[in-house]
């Protein structure tokens, strides 16, 4: 029988993992399980909505493709690259608690809240540029050309769609703005770095998401 | 182990269980220990049960006469819906994994504890909110909708209170998705030294199983009644015909979740039948590789076989003809585990304790339950039974005759050790035989006036069927003492029960090498497993 | 053949099938529960705790071999078992959803929390449905608002009944008499008021009630006048100057439409070609049709269903 001590050891004045953990690397495995079963989760959730979507549009494939042409691709198209960039920087922020290199981290997580923030930012205009051209059903929504109702379909999709992305955009920015000051405080060290490790993953996956958002909402009668 | 060590072990344990590390309410709400969590979740599925349970007397008052005498029709609709709401996913998903999994699953694996303390506390208060917001819902006015909220009726022309309680049943959905996760992660990488996958006891191989479905299926379930509650308040016409919409998209979506559902309420029972059979009968498990994967086997196939609710529904025969024959396929695993517990009893040495009769009981009335699922599954004949009583029937059987009495053996199987008080035996045989025989008098005749055509759902139903309605109305008030009986000895056991020694039952597994009720940490020192699982030496007995 | 203990009358010439599939599952599973309860009880009895009978078990790779034999065979058994039934069922299945060329058609048109049947002749009910016995009966059914079911455990058959669609039931009524007909998918309040009955009549009986409503226009006739109220001939009559697809001889044929599908031309067609005429633009035509959804209920649709029909099939031939 082998005795453990009660307590996991301290590293720089942080506990090097759980104490329901053997170790720091058991912990580092199950933490990384855990936040990709998360993720397979997520995949679940967005995949019925895209799943509703791709179903709604095989029915009704001309008033879906005149609906998407009223989005607005350069907004979007914008946003693309922000969120794109935003996940290469927060990679770097990974990159840099592995090394310990705390300021570094705290730069690039800082610069990654401030590109998701622009992402809403650029969201919410594109909201109002809709409003303005009224499309937002249930509110003042006006569509004159034929297929008005399933026009109007579209953009509920669209709405729902990007307004449940933007709430994970909006959560993933809470967390990473979280782990920020964790790490101004000195919460990492290259032993341990386990938040920074699964938000980066989940910010990922927000990413990713937004890149099969794009071109189903945006990018289908457009050459 | 030996029996000194153990007794030693017992006395520093007295002082230093996890029951006695402190007694408030903070130490309770804000505790990060699985076992507590575990005794947070059976009270407040308890409470559930019972309001469930009340619908469900009120309903089998009312249905006693043809004429719904003692309810409105409104009254009526509001309770069969309430009933299904609060025992599908306020009792029967969370209960058996949720109390008996969150207590014993770390111990069992030989951990401290789960992987994720916090997400589990975490998700105990999504439950509890969950249901906070379903109960405000039902005191509200309730929903009418049936707990299976089909479009259009309830996107756009139920008046009840759908929306509220979607929303309880959303919040709830996470609670399950958080359990299933801790579940495969602490499985997956707290295993104790020389416990390798296959000698984990069966009834963590019904953890594992039941966690990926939980996790892969209830994000499904939660976009759904989104979906359907973003179309009740905006009118979106995703499902209703009138705004464009397709009503059968929403019943491809709902059960795509509602029958991998099924399988999260029964791969646990079964787990649990495994634990008490192999201990009941000091006989290794029969076929113990075949148990595990015919678990995973399920849990893989109840993905596929959804469109078995919806033969009727208008989709196409083509469809139809291959959901049924998935459905085939789904069952033979569940065969061979029913043929394997049977072997089980072979050369055995068989003692009836309440466990082990409850675990029979599971057999038998999970056994009827499954076969008549066969009659479900067969095209040409659902179609005279589809959405009759014999549906009922066939889903109590397996619901309640399986998960619950599953649930109820775990209980008393594993009650020693939760609280370290033995229940009263005499009391404990004597519910399990009322709740088996009360079941059957319940839920038999329901099969009968299926097939003669009394459709589900209706209070006011032709004066023919009267006779089976007053015998399955009767069969429940014995089974109402069937599920309270229990309720009161076991409290009672709290004070006065005997005190239960570590392994009252002289049973294999790593939750039996400790203390009852264990330590905080669950075990003085890391257990180390040199031996297969269910390594029962023939000569014992579970009295030592 | 008269109904036996616990079974509902047998009326169709469905019945007796289904209720072979009923009996041969009883049997087969009956035969299981017991084997499994006799099993059981026999070895907990035998080998209870205490009884000093023989428990000597094989051990070694022989044994292990033997066990997985047995478990080969009993896994193996019941998956051929099941296949065998899940053909035959699925054989009964095909035949109860198989609608025959010559049945006689019944539109029925649900809604909260009743029952609407019309004869083509002419004749409307309520909550009830006269048929004739010995010939095929088509219903071609949709509700007005939610989702109902239709069934009618005496014939062995239920179909739900959706808003926006049509569903099709078909029948054979072998058995004069009165049977219920039943709503089997939950509809709200009234769901378990929403009961009729089907009255089986003879051939000589179901004539003479027909002709006692010989009064009332056919349905056909009803659609005509429909047609001509919301005008339909200024673009479909032979003197339109608009460019629209002429209806006669149109029915049951196979149309090329303008997005390059083929789809025949049915009653789904008929309908969703009034309510959502962008949808299935003929071959050949701009899509210029209005939607007359909002104006016109669902059995007026049939009724104009029942007038296309009524303008000649696919046997006869006229290209629009």
């Amino acid at each position: 029988m082998l005795m453990r001590e009660r307590s996991p050891p301290m590293v720089e004045g942080v506990a090097a993992f759980a104490h329901q953990f053997d170790d720091a690397e058991q912990q580092r495995t199950a933490s990384n399980l855990g936040i990709w079963l998360f993720l397979a989760t997520e995949i679940l959730f967005f995949g019925v909505l895209f799943a509703a979507y791709a179903i709604t549009r095989v029915r009704f494939p001309e008033a879906f493709a005149a609906a998407s042409r009223l989005t607005s691709l350069p907004l979007a198209g914008t946003n693309t690259a922000v969120l794109l960039t935003s996940s290469l920087t927060m990679a770097l922020g990974v990159h840099a608690a592995e090394r310990g290199a705390r300021r570094a981290l705290v730069g690039w997580l800082s610069v990654t809240v401030a590109l998701g923030c622009t992402f809403l930012v650029i969201k919410a205009v594109e909201y109002r540029v809709d409003y303005l051209e009224h499309l937002v059903p249930a509110l003042n929504f006006r569509f004159p050309g034929p297929q008005a109702d399933q026009v109007e379909l579209f953009f509920y999709m669209y709405f729902f769609i990007t307004g449940v992305h933007g709430l994970h955009v909006l959560i993933g920015i809470g967390c990473i703005a979280t782990i920020a000051v964790m790490a101004s405080r000195n919460a990492f060290t290259p032993a341990y770095y386990t938040p920074v490790d699964v938000t980066g993953l989940y910010w990922h996956l927000v990413d990713i998401i937004w890149l099969f958002v794009f071109p189903v909402l945006y990018l289908i009668s457009r050459p | 182990m030996n029996s000194t060590a153990i007794a030693s072990h017992d006395a520093i344990a007295a002082d230093e269980s996890y029951l006695s590390s402190g007694w408030n309410w903070r130490s309770w709400l804000s505790t990060l220990d699985h076992k507590r969590i575990g005794i947070l979740y059976t009270v407040t599925i308890t409470l559930l049960f019972g309001i469930g349970g009340a619908a469900a007397a009120l309903i089998r008052l009312d249905l006693l006469t043809p004429h719904s005498q003692l309810v409105s029709v409104e009254t009526y609709n509001k309770l069969f819906s309430v009933h299904g709401v609060i025992m599908v996913w306020f009792f029967l998903i969370p209960s058996i994994p949720a109390t008996l999994g969150n207590f014993l699953l770390p111990i069992m694996v030989g951990a401290r504890d789960v992987a994720f303390p916090r997400l589990n506390l975490f998700s105990w208060y999504l439950f509890v909110a969950g249901a906070l917001v379903t109960i405000y819902a039902l005191l509200a006015g309730g929903v009418d909708t049936g707990w299976t909220f089909y479009a259009p009726y309830s996107t756009t022309f139920s008046s009840s209170h759908v929306f509220a309680v979607a929303t309880g049943v959303f919040i709830a959905g996470f609670s399950s998705i958080l359990t299933g996760l801790n579940f495969i992660v602490t499985v997956h990488t707290m295993r104790a030294p020389g416990l390798s996958w296959f000698r984990l006891p069966l009834f963590i191989w019904a953890m594992y199983a039941t966690s990926l479905i939980l996790v892969l299926a209830t994000p499904v379930l939660a976009m759904t009644l989104m979906l359907m509650g973003m179309e009740r308040i905006f009118g979106i016409g995703v499902f209703d015909p009138a705004l464009g919409g397709d009503p059968l998209l929403f019943q491809h979506l709902f059960w795509f979740y509602s029958h991998p559902a099924v399988y999260i309420m029964i791969v646990p029972a079964m787990g649990v039948a495994s634990e008490i059979i192999s201990c009941f009968c000091r006989n290794s498990i029969f076929g113990y590789r075949a148990m595990a994967f015919a678990m995973l086997a399920i849990a893989a196939f109840g993905f596929l076989v959804w469109g078995h609710h919806m033969f009727v529904s208008g989709q196409s025969a083509y469809s139809g003809t291959v959901f049924s024959l998935l459905t085939f396929l789904v069952s033979v695993p569940s065969a061979v585990k029913v043929f394997n517990w049977t072997a089980t009893f072979y050369k055995a040495r068989v003692s009836f304790d309440a466990p082990m009769l409850y675990a029979l009981g599971f057999i038998g009335l999970f056994t009827i339950g499954g076969l008549t699922g066969l009659f479900l599954a067969s095209l040409g004949l659902d179609v005279q039974l589809h959405d009759t009583y014999f549906v009922v029937a066939h889903f109590h059987y397996v619901m309640v005759g399986g998960a619950v009495m599953g649930f109820f053996g775990g209980m008393h199987f594993w009650w020693p050790k939760i609280t370290g008080r033995m229940y009263p035996e005499g009391w404990a045989r004597f519910s399990a035989i009322l709740t088996f025989i009360g079941f059957n008098l319940t839920f038999f005749p329901q099969f009968i006036v299926g097939y003669l055509g009394m459709p589900r759902r209706y209070p006011i139903y032709p004066p023919e069927f009267q006779v089976w309605n007053v015998f399955s109305s009767a069969g429940a008030s014995l089974l109402v003492f069937g599920y309270v009986l229990p309720f009161v000895y076991l409290m009672w056991s709290l004070r006065y029960g005997a005190v239960a020694p570590a392994n009252p039952w002289n049973a294999k597994g790593l939750e039996w090498e400790t203390a009852s009720p264990p330590p905080s940490h669950n075990f003085h020192a890391t257990p180390v497993v040199t031996e297969e699982a269910y390594a029962y030496a023939r000569a014992e007995s579970p009295h030592g | 053949m008269d109904s036996l203990p616990f079974f509902p009358d047998r009326a169709s010439t469905m019945a007796g099938q289904v209720d072979n599939l009923y009996f041969a599952w009883l049997i087969l599973s009956g035969l299981v529960a017991l084997a499994v309860a006799v099993l059981i009880v026999w070895f907990a009895i035998r080998y209870r705790q205490g009884t000093a009978v023989d428990r000597t078990v094989g051990e070694g790779p022989e044994h292990e071999k033997k066990m997985q034999r047995i478990e080969i065979v009993w896994t193996v058994v019941p998956l051929a078992l099941f296949m065998a039934m899940f053909v035959w069922c699925t054989e009964v299945y095909y035949r109860n959803v198989t609608v025959p060329k010559n049945a006689m058609p019944i539109y029925v048109v649900a809604k909260q929390w009743m029952w609407h049947a019309e004869h083509p002749a002419g004749e409307r009910e309520i909550n009830e449905l006269h048929v004739p016995v010995d010939r095929p009966v088509e219903l071609l059914m949709t509700s007005q608002d939610v989702i109902h079911s239709l069934s009618i455990p005496g014939f062995r058959i239920k179909q739900d009944v959706l808003p926006g669609r049509y569903t099709t039931l078909w029948f054979t009524a072998n058995r004069p008499g009165e049977y219920h007909l039943f709503c089997t998918q939950f509809c709200g309040t009234s769901h378990s008021h929403m009961v009729g009955r089907v009255i089986v009549m003879e051939q000589v009986a179901f004539e003479s009630w027909l002709s006692a409503h010989s009064n009332v226009p056919t349905m056909a006739a009803r659609g005509a006048q429909r047609y001509h109220q919301l005008g339909c001939d200024g673009c479909h009559g032979a003197q339109a100057a608009v460019q629209a697809p002429k209806l006669e001889g149109l029915f049951g044929r196979q149309v090329p439409l303008r997005d390059g599908r083929t789809v025949l031309v049915d009653e789904r067609y008929i309908r969703d070609a009034v309510l959502l005429p962008s949808q299935n633009v003929p071959a050949g035509y701009e899509a210029n049709m209005p939607s007359y959804r909002g104006q016109i209920g669902e059995e007026e649709l049939l009724e104009i269903v029942e007038y296309v029909k009524s303008l000649g099939n696919a046997t006869h031939e006229e290209m629009p």
